[in-house]
């Protein structure tokens, strides 16, 4: 068969393309290197549906920023994945430095940004008590937003899912010819033809340009280091605090997360290595030491765990969006860097439309704009918990103690499509607490092995999780 | 709302020796509620020997020190929910609570807190580099052995010497793995003395003093773990790093209070220990909320918890007789050479015979003696050989001795 | 020769020293009980080790029996006796105490009761 779209890459950009994609007639297929959507850059990252104010007026990054940030709100109904908007506050510790800020905001205003003040420090400690003292004035925007990133490109993934688009795992794209007016894509899983094809491969977005277009890209991973710090330490600060940007990025930000954690993070650092998501203890102690400048009494003993993601960052400095000339019927969504997670529903309508337009591709008369994410029983109020477990008893069995996560909520990640036990993870926040899954780790993996998943990994590959039955290795040594 | 004399909170061994004392104090309509399928706890995994010398004169493994509570709560009749979870507990005994039968509420007349507690994750260690599969507490790895049937890795190094992470040494090599090393960030080790004989020196695994990793590599299994010698101020040593190449790292670096319930509830809590401020009944901040076990302060010896929630259990009972008046309160504190003492508080009006501070010293001495003094003045002097802080010293005071002020333990180490 | 060992006997540790002259033990000192003694003793002219693991069970409430020795075997004998353990089944139910085996002469008992 023919496809009409195939897209490369199931992170938070694909998934917003297949998504916005699915309100018309076609035959979609989106093909993903690793055993589960969200592995890349989407899964770690600071989960900020930023203002839009820092970008250069005019970027595709600005007008996607500001686009994304405003439609965040009406999607997280739609989907139903959590958001919330707390506001952003952008600090400087110099006085000298307030020009800084007040440039910062007439860009924010030049791009649309609604809402944006200035205040001096005692206003933002008003705002937020616990703000470092030494902050000398404050850009305030209360568009700012947080979303769980994993959250929303599930919820888009499996809304694109639900109106008809095709999903291909452990399938990563080794080759792309043109045939006519068609692609072929290539994968170790056989090969694909289609019409056009979406490339939302993430740090690896520029070698798959390259392959078809004499207008070469360069993206060069940047790595940042984060720190996630328990839920006891969530109410530290309601914002998400900023420090004035520098070259390399936003500097370092502190900010609550949607589920009541507290984040720091990230640190901006050029690497070569493609899958360099290690942490350092220099970076991490640079994460440390930045972010209590930002905040006092900052709880570092509550840190439970220090993860690094990469941002595609591509040499042009923005977003690279659209049909090269030399290679019709492929579309980039390349270089998706911050702000890629406030962009990605404003990224994946525009490219839709692009692409609706170039097909010719009808309106899907049944296409489903809502979608249900997974029951978090704790939302329920007591008698409705009640009638769930009445009706289904793994809704009252508790597998994650720390994050309060019952079997019910596991099994239907499963069903979704969790293969992994970070796929579990992502999607229901199971070993995501403090104990950072110790206790329910063994009893997820059983859950998997039940639902016909083996071998058990922690993320697909060789990331296998036990050597084998006990009683099969050689006995050696002697006591 | 339904209502229950005693809440129970946690099935392990503190839990059930607590419900036991309460029922032979008197205690009628006592419930126990466990959030595991079984009732037993962290003892249900522990299959080696090494319990119950205290307690029952013969040395037990796990399993059968559990099954000996276990016969007498069902002897007893006292009733038990398995698969249970307390969601939240107020400070007016409120005990939300589920299960597969669903959602319950309780009025508690008494609660004991015995949750136990957790062990210290990799993130909260900051132990840099790539987060693949293969590193896992050794509690985990326990659990997976004893219970699961499976082997987490064949080529294992572990990290901390406390008493889980040396019986994991054994039991993985008993099983076929390879245990290369375990290291230890601290000049001695926490754990055991006959753990260290028993489960490494008896099958040659080296134990790396003031070691720690600085290193863990492979994407998506371990591959290897590089450890480094750490200085005195437990910073890595450049030019001492050694890579082992492995699948598997085990971690054994403390275990911590669970103490989200006693948040919730306003319990206070020790900065030191995790667990509650409690007095000599073993009773929080909170009235008629006592707590024992390890949710209290981690302990070395199963046989001691057995004991702690005895007491707990029975001032629970008879707090629900009768709650007592506040009293005098006589703050206990460490001294030199202690890191905390349980209970944090006297009333010496109120016990009911001689009280028992329990306390960990703060580094590993030889000769020395443990003293229990008011207004300077040595009120009780007990000479040990030696102490260290994986081991849990003990003193008894007879609380007629107790004047005005505060008490305070301290270590005199004798030349 | 002075041969000094830590006692595993109890929590204690005792760090004892023991006399060995002409393969005999002349003196034990160090020890904090007659059991530290007698384990000296033991361990230097025949050290002996209890061995925990775990059997599968058929028919159970549980797929894993943990089993223990009824009494410390040699200790040059434990991997043996590991590889002979490889080999146990058990059946439920189960009552803690229940022989399933037999290793070198002692007995390897149940330590947990599993229901059918």
């Amino acid at each position: 068969m023919v496809y009409d779209v195939i897209l490369i890459g199931g992170g938070v950009v694909g998934a917003a393309v297949a998504r916005y994609l699915s309100r018309y007639r076609g035959s979609f297929l989106l093909l993903e290197r690793n055993e589960d959507l969200c592995t890349g850059t989407s899964k770690a990252n600071s989960g900020i549906v930023h203002a839009g104010f820092d970008c250069k007026p005019g970027a595709l990054k600005a007008r996607c920023n500001v686009a994304g940030s405003r439609m965040m709100a009406d999607l997280a109904r739609e989907l139903d994945f959590p958001y919330r908007r707390n506001g952003s506050l952008v600090l400087c510790f110099d006085p000298a430095d307030r020009p800084k800020l007040e440039a910062l905001k007439a860009q924010g205003e030049r791009n649309g940004v609604e809402g944006l003040e200035l205040l001096t420090g005692d206003q933002a400690r008003a705002l937020e008590p616990n703000l470092s003292k030494a902050c000398a004035a404050a850009l305030h925007a209360p568009a700012g937003a947080i979303v769980c990133p994993f959250g929303l490109t599930y919820a888009l993934a499996e809304n694109a899912a639900g109106n008809g688009v095709a999903f291909r795992f452990d399938t990563p794209v080794t080759g792309l010819t043109r045939q006519g007016d068609r692609w072929q894509v290539e994968t170790p899983r056989g090969s694909f033809e289609t019409r056009a094809v979406v490339n939302a491969a993430g740090v690896y977005a520029a070698e798959i340009h390259n392959w078809v277009s004499k207008e070469t890209l360069r993206i060069t991973p940047r790595r940042g280091q984060y720190l996630l710090l328990d839920r006891e330490a969530g109410g530290h600060i309601d914002h998400t605090i900023f420090q004035l940007p520098g070259p390399l990025g936003k500097g370092v930000l502190v900010t609550p997360t949607v589920h009541g954690n507290l984040l720091l993070g990230p640190t901006a650092e050029e690497i070569d290595d493609f899958e360099g998501v290690d942490t350092t203890a220099a970076g991490l102690e640079t994460v440390a030491r930045r972010a209590a400048q930002s905040v006092e009494r900052l709880p570092l003993r509550s840190v439970i765990t220090a993860f690094a993601g990469l941002r595609a960052h591509e040499s042009g400095g923005d977003f690279v969006l659209g049909e090269p000339e030399d290679a019709p019927g492929f579309f980039d969504c390349a270089g998706i860097e911050s702000p890629g997670l406030s962009s990605a529903p404003a990224i994946g309508l525009w490219m839709a439309e692009r692409l609706q337009a170039r097909l010719n591709l009808p309106e899907n008369p049944d296409f489903n704009p809502n979608r249900r994410g997974i029951l978090d029983p704790r939302s329920l109020p007591f008698a409705e918990r009640q009638a769930l477990i009445a009706a289904d008893p793994a809704y009252g069995r508790i597998i994650c103690r720390c994050e309060e996560i019952s079997e019910g909520e596991i099994r239907d990640a499963i069903r979704r499509g969790a293969r992994s036990l970070d796929g579990v993870k992502r999607r229901t926040r199971a070993g995501m607490g403090r104990c950072q899954g110790g206790f329910c780790a063994p009893r997820v993996m059983e859950l998997l092995a039940e639902a016909g998943i083996d071998p058990l990994t922690k993320s697909g590959g060789q990331s296998w999780l036990l050597a084998g039955p006990k009683g099969e290795e050689a006995l050696h040594g002697t006591p | 709302m339904e209502h229950r004399d005693l809440i129970v909170i946690g099935g392990g061994p503190a839990g059930l020796a607590a419900a036991l004392a309460a029922r032979e104090a008197g205690g009628e309509d006592i419930l126990i509620l466990e959030r595991d399928r079984y009732l037993g706890g962290i003892l249900n995994q522990c299959i080696h020997n090494g319990f119950g010398l205290h307690t029952f004169r013969e040395e037990l493994t796990g399993p059968e020190y559990a099954g000996r509570y276990l016969d007498q709560v069902r002897a007893a009749g006292i009733p038990q929910q398995t698969d249970t979870m307390v969601l939240s507990l107020t400070p007016d005994r409120t005990v939300t609570a589920v299960s597969p039968g669903g959602l319950r509420r309780w009025e508690a007349g008494a609660v004991i807190l015995a949750m136990g507690c957790r062990e210290r994750p990799r993130g909260a260690l900051n132990i840099p580099g790539f987060r693949p599969a293969g590193v896992y507490t050794a509690g985990t790895a326990q659990r997976l052995v004893n219970l699961e049937g499976q082997l987490p890795g064949r080529d294992v190094v572990i990290l901390g010497s406390g008493d889980i992470g040396l019986i994991m040494a054994r039991r993985m090599t008993l099983e076929g793995a390879k245990v290369h090393a375990v290291a230890e960030l601290l000049p001695y080790s926490g754990g055991l003395r006959r753990n260290i004989v028993q489960c490494l020196e008896d099958f040659g695994i080296p134990l790396l003093l003031s070691h720690t990793v600085v290193r863990i590599e492979g994407r998506a299994r371990v591959t290897a773990v590089t450890l480094a010698r750490v200085d005195d101020v437990r910073r890595p040593i450049p030019g001492t790093e050694r890579t082992y190449p492995c699948d598997t790292l085990l971690l054994s670096c403390g275990l911590l209070p669970e103490n989200e319930l006693s948040r919730g509830a306003g319990v206070a809590l020790d900065p030191v220990t995790g667990g509650p401020v409690v007095d000599q009944d073993l009773e929080t901040s909170v009235p008629g909320v006592f707590a024992c076990g390890n949710v209290l302060h981690v302990h070395d010896l199963v046989d001691f918890v057995s004991e702690e929630a005895a007491l707990a259990g029975r001032h629970a009972a008879a707090y629900l007789r009768q709650s007592r008046p506040a009293g005098r309160r006589i703050a206990v504190r460490p001294g030199a050479g202690i890191r905390y003492v349980v209970p944090q508080y006297l009333d010496p009006a109120a016990s009911d015979g001689p009280v028992t501070l329990r306390f960990r010293v703060s580094k590993p001495v030889g000769r020395c003696a443990l003293t229990a003094a008011q207004n300077g003045k040595a009120l009780l002097r007990k000479q040990r050989p030696a102490a260290a802080p994986g081991e849990m010293e003990r003193l008894t005071l007879d609380p007629a001795l107790l004047g005005e002020g505060p008490l305070t333990v301290a270590l005199e180490v004798e030349a | 020769m002075n041969k000094t060992l830590i006692c595993i006997n109890c929590p204690l540790g005792c760090a004892v020293t023991v006399t060995i002259e002409r393969g005999e033990v002349t003196a034990v000192t160090g020890n904090g009980c007659q059991r530290g003694a007698a384990y000296a003793r033991q361990e230097i002219l025949a050290p002996a080790r209890m061995v925990t693991t775990t059997v599968p069970v058929t028919g159970g409430s549980l797929a894993w029996a943990p089993v223990k020795t009824a009494a410390p075997i040699p200790k040059e004998q434990v991997l043996a006796c590991m590889a002979y353990l490889r080999t146990v089944r058990a059946q439920a139910p189960l009552r803690r105490g229940d022989r399933v085996g037999e290793f070198a002469g002692t007995a390897i008992v149940v330590t947990r009761d599993i229901e059918a």
